[in-house]
């Protein structure tokens, strides 16, 4: 399962995330949300916070997994 | 065209329009969800938006990737300088944040007189 997959792409980037969801937005299996939150993206601009999201997902990204994403990414303090 | 060509008309287009849009479809025609949640944001704020389908030609997409390193579409740029995708460009909005950077780098009265246009950087003409 795509979804399976990303979880497991995001938990080896964000380990220990307070919070981490990916959801099937529409059951097709390509159109996710993706939700973190993490200390790797405290004090960081948004811009940045998502690149490190885009960069955890890049092969999904890449090889056509993901036709849309979207994210939400939340800073612990 | 040559990828050189293409990809010296996506920086051109970054560096002397004031917001861009790289999205999927036309302003009347929006082909994405995505591209459309941003449109709408940059509208709300008031924003003289370029738009760049870039559906014609899938190396528009593949130049802008690399010219920016932001994987996926649509992107927003004001004055060069990338300020996200959808869903950043929406949470700016939301949070009236969207509003300052356009003030903070196209000067207070930027939404006086805003238009929306449309450039085409497979044939390099503008609407």
């Amino acid at each position: 399962m795509a979804v399976d997959r990303l979880e497991s792409l995001l938990r080896d980037a964000f380990p220990n995330a307070p919070e981490l969801r990916v959801e099937d937005r529409t059951g097709g299996g390509d159109h996710f949300q993706v939700t973190v939150e993490s200390q790797r993206f405290d004090g960081l601009p948004l811009l940045e916070q998502h690149r490190l999201v885009n960069d955890a997902l890049a092969e999904p990204l890449r090889d056509g997994t993901i036709h849309e994403l979207r994210i939400k990414t939340r800073e612990t303090t | 065209m040559s990828e050189n060509e293409l990809s010296g008309r996506i920086k051109d287009v970054i560096e002397n329009e004031q917001v861009v849009l790289f999205m999927k479809g036309t302003p009347q025609f929006v082909m994405c969800g995505n591209s459309g949640r941003a449109l709408e944001a940059l509208r709300a704020a008031g924003a003289p938006v370029t738009t760049v389908d870039i559906l014609p030609d899938p190396s528009i997409r593949q130049e802008l990737a690399e010219l920016s390193g932001w994987p996926t579409i649509p992107q927003v740029f004001v004055k060069g300088e990338l300020v996200g995708g959808a869903d950043i460009t929406q949470e700016l909005a939301e949070t009236g944040e969207l509003r300052s950077i356009l003030e903070e780098k196209l000067g207070a009265g930027y939404s006086d007189g805003a238009e929306e246009r449309v450039v085409d950087v497979v044939s390099g003409t503008r609407v």
